[in-house]
């Protein structure tokens, strides 16, 4: 199963550059989730791989074959399209086979790869069907159905659980998860879901206005985002994230707030060594507040509650710090408890802050 | 026992409502203005009755009856003379082979023109809506401009170039004319209704197969059966309907069944017979309204039927 690699693409839409100089590569057995607001030009990235569009410039790999001017249908690709793009006048059967168009197989193989798909996929009673007699999810296994028949390396998705509702996504989520272990084949999957980007990738590229902003695993993505962006883009409730200014004394190195609030961030791992009065945006997780201070604390805030809300099994609470919202993960018995204007004292837990150059957004 | 009485209860309930009902609504009297509306439509279903009366009751009089001079009586007796002189042996010029000539001139003129007409607008349209071809904006422009260009403004180019083709005066001539007529408006009808298939469909079937003709034949051919009939029924309405083209390029060999028609009333000598004019009439009028007959439902499907849904 092929590596695949973007090597320096540009595309353009006229005089509009979606996509400037962009380098990407994922290796063989990779579940590649590329993340990003609307806009960002994941399809875009998606099709040109596909060979669906042209680059302007650049290079495409897939295994040690430039398939930059391939057809489509030579580059070893299989794809599952957000509206499934069946064919509306052929059956679940006809659909299969007509996936196996390009390839001059034997009859016998071709029944043989759709009866292998169809058992996998469990759409063996819906093989005489049109598309037009199944479900929403019923269409989704069928369009992965066809990917799947042609027996590819690489798979590429285009946000295909978006027209699903919320219970039939997780068990797609977790099929299309199961499918990728069972098949060790590579995965380039759009979304800008990130619950399905943290669960199902195996590396995550953020996208932003056409430029990648971090690649990484989805651990190193949520615990190191490398700048605001992805810092901001990743997590739900969104990371806290205020102005501070560095004070570095011996052996002490502090982030201080406008409202004079000191975090202690003595073992963040610097890049380089931080300078004193340095402006910075401290980025702090929802979840590693606690109410409760015990163990080591970097922080200690007090704050009124705003309000409280309960999300299932979570529960975030508001807190009104520096005239914004401080958001807090607590437990959904605690969130109960928050009289809103009531002052507390919630504590930071110690080595979890992250910390971005004011002027550049990077990570420091 | 009680469950017996509560739904007694429950109908008879249901049945005082229905009788004594709490909004009694009023009858609405006919208006002036609906009076209005009702005379008006009467006029015109009789402005096309009539003549409809009178043409059919005719073909089946005896000329005898006819010179009687009673146009709204029916037969004294119902005969198919008429008919049969009109479509066996009528008179247009010096040939007495009647209207069957005409007729199968308009049909070897209407089969291979539906052919070629069809058959290359629904290629040309496939190209120009789904995939990349150059210049396309501007091949469409041109094609708009050319659907509207009146046919009498290039009649005589036509006719030369026909000429030097050798199929000037033949069926072949107005079979090819009527084709090429037809191909802009074809090609943009046909355009326009591959314009609203998915894009996402079209792009994986170049995934899949990447062949012009097997995605065309496989995939959109069998979801163009709508536009199709709709093509088909415009076509040979107007194609079976055409006199000019016919007139024009048909010279004396290639006539259809309108020119004969003009020729058999026009042409004739001695005493009017008006009983075979109205059977030939008629008899040009049928094929397009068994068509309308069979299809029309169809038709109107079609043409609601707009987008393709995926
Ligand atoms: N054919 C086109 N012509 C001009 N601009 C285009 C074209 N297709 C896409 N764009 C632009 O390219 C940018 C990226 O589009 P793309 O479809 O890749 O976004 P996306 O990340 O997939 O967004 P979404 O999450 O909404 O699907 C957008 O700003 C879009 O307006
Ligand atoms: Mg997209």
């Amino acid at each position: 199963m092929p590596r695949v690699s973007f090597e320096h693409i540009t595309k353009t839409y006229g005089t509009l550059t979606v996509l400037d100089d962009l380098n990407l590569a994922i290796d063989d057995g990779d579940f590649l989730v590329l993340l990003g607001p609307s806009g960002c030009g994941k399809t875009t990235l998606l099709n040109l791989l596909a060979g669906l569009l042209d680059v302007t410039d650049g290079r495409i790999m897939i295994g040690d074959r430039d398939v930059t001017d391939l057809d489509p249908k030579d580059r070893g690709l299989a794809m599952v399209f957000q509206s499934y793009a069946l064919y509306p006048t052929k059956t679940v059967h006809g659909n299969l086979k007509f996936g196996l168009s390009a390839s001059k197989l034997p009859r016998e193989e071709i029944e043989k790869r759709i009866a292998w798909a169809a058992k996998l996929l469990q759409i063996e009673p819906l093989l005489n069907r049109k598309p037009g007699q199944l479900s929403g999810g019923q269409r989704q296994r069928v369009a992965i159905g066809r990917a799947l028949v042609k027996n590819v390396g690489v798979f590429l998705f285009d946000e295909p659980l978006s027209n699903l509702d919320a219970k039939l996504r997780t068990e797609m989520r977790l099929e299309i998860k199961k499918l990728h272990d069972q098949l060790k084949s590579t995965v380039v999957y759009v979304t800008h879901d990130q619950i399905e980007a943290m669960t199902m990738a195996t590396k995550i590229a953020v996208m932003n206005g056409g430029v990648i902003q971090q690649f990484g695993t989805p651990d190193e993505i949520y615990e190191r985002p490398s700048n605001l962006f992805v810092a901001g883009f990743i997590g739900s409730p969104a990371m806290n994230l205020r102005k501070a200014k560095l004070s570095v004394a011996a052996g002490k190195i502090e982030a201080v707030f406008t409202s004079g609030v000191r975090l202690d961030v003595s073992d963040y791992p610097f890049a380089h060594p931080p300078l004193d009065g340095a402006e910075v945006i401290a980025g702090l997780r929802p979840e590693h507040f606690t109410l409760a201070a015990t163990g080591p604390v970097a922080a200690t805030f007090d704050v009124p509650v705003q309000y409280a809300e309960r999300t299932g099994p979570d529960a975030s609470a508001y807190f009104r710090f520096e005239d914004d919202l401080l958001a807090l993960r607590v437990e959904p018995d605690a969130a109960a408890r928050l009289n809103p204007g009531q002052s507390m004292a919630v504590s930071y837990i110690k080595g979890k802050a992250n910390l971005f150059d004011a002027r550049t957004g990077q990570r420091m | 026992m009680t469950h017996l009485s509560i739904a007694q209860k429950a109908l008879g309930a249901e049945v005082a409502v229905r009788s004594a009902p709490y909004f009694p609504r009023k009858k609405k009297a006919i208006t002036g203005r609906s009076i209005a509306v009702i005379v008006f439509l009467s006029i015109c279903a009789l402005f096309f009755c009539v003549p409809l009366y009178v043409v059919i009751t005719t073909s089946f009089k005896t000329m005898e009856q006819i010179r009687e001079g009673a146009m709204f009586a029916l037969p004294n007796v119902w005969t198919l003379e008429a008919w049969d002189h009109a479509w066996n042996s009528a008179c247009s010029g010096t040939r007495c082979e009647g209207l069957k000539v005409g007729f199968w001139n308009s049909v070897y003129i209407l089969i291979p023109s539906l052919i070629l007409s069809i058959g290359l607008s629904i290629i040309t349209g496939y190209a120009l809506a789904l995939w990349n071809v150059k210049w396309a904006g501007p091949f469409l422009f041109v094609l708009f401009i050319c659907a509207f260009v009146p046919f009498q403004i290039i009649m005589f180019p036509l006719i030369s170039m026909t000429a030097a083709m050798k199929v000037y005066g033949s069926i072949w001539g107005v079979a090819i004319i009527h084709a090429i007529l037809a191909m802009p408006v074809l090609t943009l009808i046909f355009r326009n209704y591959y314009k609203d298939i998915p894009q996402e469909i079209m792009s994986a079937a170049v995934m899949d197969s990447g062949s012009f003709w097997k995605i065309f034949f496989e995939i959109i051919l069998p979801m163009s059966g709508n536009i199709l009939i709709v093509v088909l029924i415009l076509q040979i309405t107007s194609i079976w309907n055409d006199y000019l083209i016919g007139v024009t390029f048909g010279g004396l060999g290639g006539q259809p069944m309108t020119v004969n028609l003009a020729n058999l009333i026009t042409i004739s000598t001695g005493t009017v017979r008006y009983n075979d004019n109205m059977a030939a009439a008629l008899l040009t009028a049928i094929p397009p309204l068994v068509i309308y007959f069979f299809v029309g439902k169809l038709f109107v499907q079609g043409i609601t039927a707009g987008a393709i849904k995926g």
